[in-house]
């Protein structure tokens, strides 16, 4: 596929893993935030490629893992009421809550319907004009503008009967909580992508500048990756700490203007708790007030829940790239994808999960 | 429904009921005029035309018998039909034995409301698909469920055949060095599928693979006899999923090359927006041959020499370390392990 | 996060609210309805990067000839510069 195959290319892909053997000195941690950089990562066994010196440490770009358990158990609250359309993105539904995952309430009833786009959900709601269709709206940046898109279409449309259940995040405040904390060694960050397609790349400079770390942006293709790597480690070298924008064919300064206006007009920033990490502040978006009747946790009776975590599940350090997987005691035997613990092990982008699939095992 | 390819090439005849109803199912007239108006009028020999309670068949040799349920929604899809499906999918468990497949059962589960030309578009697509693949259907039974419990319709297919006196399949016989072989492109089923399904749909030229594979087997045990040890087709959990139990249960390693694996253009783009994995995609067309290495070459070059497995290729090879697990070499040179899913691969956002 | 891949837009269908404008985009011959209301310039054959059915970005196709040059540059640099500085680790790909 052109602008995608492009960047498998072998030969590249060995030439920059040279580099960066040739270049490091000393170790290094470095953070990918994104999900999708780890499955990259991981699937095409770059891991093992980079020098040993270099540690990529997994973060919590996972909208599915980090979606609090207590969301999850009003997502199936809501799915079982008798005339409600529970319809969600596929690596979703299979995330534990309390009691079940939207999967499992299948099994009691629930009418739970995967779809690729939020404006296929609207679609279900248009073909379904007796039935109360409900969108499990969780993403970071990058799906905030989809979903707050199909709000819209709806409030235009004068559909009645479709409302989302959010469960959005953000990347900037998630860094600086992790560059905050007293335990992170995080010397550089890798940065999603495609979040910055949306947002831009200008608000990771005051990150870099307060912080004094490096960050690149980088997209997902092997090439990327590894670009985005080197950068970094040549930055660490020579003890810069700069922003660095590795994916210029999709990421531009200011981001995408629309994309933006979109969610603003239909979200505001509050405080989101985030599984396994706890409440950061200012860190996600709400359904804002004028919008309220679709906003599903305002308009249908949702009780609000704290949710019970596995207390023995060691997501949070995970989240925040203190541990690893295969460190955890559960992970292996207890925690696994069939019978997963905590949130990172059942999305396949969470950290657990791909290195359960991708072959490592139990320390 | 898209096209009617089956009732163009076998005509519904004039029926004086447009949709199924639980009297149909009753075992009275109206089951007798399902019957003989549907049915018999499509299937005709001996054995079934005797109307017996069962069928009488006259074997010589070991016999390979399977069954297989087929419970699929949508029942019609880019590429064929529910009953292509239950025809192909028993003759390739038979031809995975090793065996010719001769006779099958057919069993229909019919939801009340079923349009009778649905019905009858997919009992064509049975009667095609066993004259392809030159198997007949000489038994079965209907019967009609209430509305809602049911996906159209439901189809059981239970096959016999014979088997090939040099057939020595057996996971206890795969040893390192032997070669895996694919007949041919992976994951066309499942994404033919997926681009039909509510909530996922995309337009696209992707046909489902479903086909006989008999004859690739029959000539391969012919030629090559206990050096062919195992075959395996794919289905539901795809390539990564078999290999896995022929990894688990033979205790040996697995080393498979991603570049070698046949993919069409439009599946792979089609796995790429969705975010799947073409290793863990269902197929209905292609099976997973592991043969001894002397005879690898050769036997590549008997499956490419058929229709069906003009892509077949060697997509890796078994070794001592390791057992139990299959690993994959990806293309810009790294490695890692290709698991098991715990469950259904599903589409991802992220 | 997030899986969102290039595909070239085919057809465009204007409406007079710009939240609706849709097109198609072509990945490799699978076409899907995509809507373009936040890509407002995109013109016929541009590519664009789409995530969940919507369109999120336009490819700056200048930008991706440039860095797929530069790359082809340090390709070619390695063949001159002949075997890897560093071969452990690293398998060969076997393209037969």
């Amino acid at each position: 596929m052109k602008y995608l195959e492009e960047f498998r290319n072998e030969k590249q892909v060995k030439k920059l893993l040279n580099d960066i053997h040739s270049i490091v000195t000393r170790e290094w941690s470095i953070m990918e935030i994104c999900g999708g950089q780890t499955h990259s990562l991981v699937k095409n066994g770059i891991l093992n490629l980079l020098p040993g010196e270099i540690t990529m440490v997994h973060g919590p770009g996972c909208p599915v893992c980090v979606t609090p358990i207590g969301m999850i158990d009003r997502a199936v609250e809501l799915a079982l009421k008798k005339n409600v359309i529970m319809c969600s993105f596929g690596d979703m539904v299979r995330v534990p809550g309390s009691e079940m995952s939207l999967m499992k309430s299948k099994a009691l009833g629930a009418d739970i319907r995967i779809v690729y786009s939020p404006l296929d959900a609207l679609k279900i709601a248009r073909d379904n004009p007796d039935r109360e269709v409900v969108f499990f709206a969780v993403g970071f940046e990058t799906t905030a503008p989809a979903n707050a898109l199909s709000v819209i279409q709806a409030a235009k449309s004068g559909l009645r009967n479709y409302s989302i259940l959010t469960s959005h995040v953000l990347v900037p405040p998630a860094m600086e909580a992790i560059l905050s904390d007293e335990e992170t060694r995080i010397d550089g960050f890798l940065a999603a992508g495609h979040v910055c397609a949306i947002m831009g790349s200008e608000e990771y400079e005051p990150i870099t500048k307060k912080y004094r770390v490096p960050v690149v942006i980088t997209g997902f293709e092997p090439v990327d990756l590894l670009h985005g790597i080197k950068s970094c480690v040549e930055q660490l070298e020579s003890g810069k700490s700069e922003l660095d924008n590795q994916y210029k064919r999709v990421v531009r300064r200011a981001g995408n203007q629309e994309a933006q206006s979109v969610i603003f007009e239909i979200f505001e920033v509050g405080d989101r708790e985030w599984r396994g990490i706890g409440m950061i502040p200012s860190s996600g978006y709400h359904v804002k007030e004028k919008y309220s009747d679709y906003d599903a946790i305002r308009k249908l009776d949702v009780v609000a829940v704290d949710g019970k975590e596995n207390p023995d599940c060691m997501a949070g350090l995970i989240l925040k790239g203190l541990k690893k997987p295969h460190e955890c005691p559960l992970f292996g035997n207890k925690c696994s994808p069939s019978n997963p613990q905590g949130a990172p092990m059942v999305s396949s982008e969470g950290a657990c999960a791909a290195y359960y699939h991708f072959g490592y095992e139990p320390e | 429904m898209s096209d009617r390819k089956f009732t163009l090439q076998c005509p519904m005849p004039e029926l004086d009921f447009e949709v199924v109803t639980l009297g149909h199912g009753s075992g009275g007239k109206l089951t007798n005029d399902l019957l003989d108006k549907g049915v018999f009028s499509l299937f005709q020999n001996d054995a079934l035309q005797q109307r017996h309670d069962g069928a009488f068949l006259d074997i010589q040799g070991k016999i390979a018998f399977t069954t297989d349920s087929f419970v699929i929604n949508p029942i019609f899809f880019p590429g064929g039909n529910i009953g292509e499906l239950s025809v192909n999918g028993t003759v390739n468990d038979l031809a995975m034995c090793g065996a010719d497949p001769k006779y099958i059962s057919l069993s229909l589960i019919i939801e009340e409301g079923m349009r009778i030309d649905d019905l009858w578009e997919v009992l064509a697509g049975v009667k095609v698909s066993a004259e392809a693949a030159g198997v007949q259907v000489v038994t079965g039974d209907t019967k009609v469920v209430e509305k809602g419990k049911g996906d159209q319709v439901f189809i059981n297919t239970t096959g016999v055949g014979i088997t090939h006196p040099a057939v020595d399949f057996s996971m206890d016989r795969i040893s390192p060095e032997d070669v895996v072989i694919v007949s041919g492109p992976i994951a066309a089923h499942g994404m033919a599928i997926m681009s039909v399904r509510e909530g996922l749909t995309f337009e696209s030229d992707i046909i489902s693979d479903t086909r006989p594979l008999h004859e690739i087997t029959s000539s391969l045990i012919d030629k090559y006899g206990k050096d062919i040890k195992l075959l395996r087709d794919p289905t539901r959990g795809g390539v990564a999923t078999v290999l896995n139990e022929v990894a688990k249960f033979s205790r040996v390693g697995i080393e498979l090359n991603e570049y070698r694996f046949p993919v069409d253009t439009q599946v792979k783009a089609a796995c790429e927006m969705l975010g799947l994995d073409p290793l863990y995609v269902a197929n209905e067309g292609i099976f997973l041959a592991v043969v001894k290495k002397d005879i690898a070459q050769q036997a590549l070059s008997t499956i490419q020499s058929h229709r069906y497995g003009r892509q077949a290729t060697i997509i890796g090879e078994v070794q001592e370390e390791n057992p139990g697990k299959v690993f994959i070499k990806s293309k810009i040179g790294g490695r890692r392990v290709v698991g098991m899913l715990a469950g259904e691969q599903l589409p991802r956002i992220c | 996060m997030c899986l969102a891949i290039p595909g070239k837009v085919i057809s465009i269908k204007e409406s007079s609210d710009e939240i609706f404008k849709i097109g198609i985009v072509s990945f490799d011959g699978i076409n899907r309805e995509v809507n373009l209301a936040m890509v407002p310039e995109v013109q016929l054959n541009d590519y664009v990067l789409v995530h969940v059915g919507v369109a999120i970005q336009t490819l700056d196709e200048e930008e991706a000839m440039k860095t797929m040059e530069y790359l082809k540059e340090l390709e070619d640099l390695n063949e001159e510069l002949g075997p890897d500085i560093n071969q452990e680790g690293i398998d060969e790909g076997d393209k037969n």
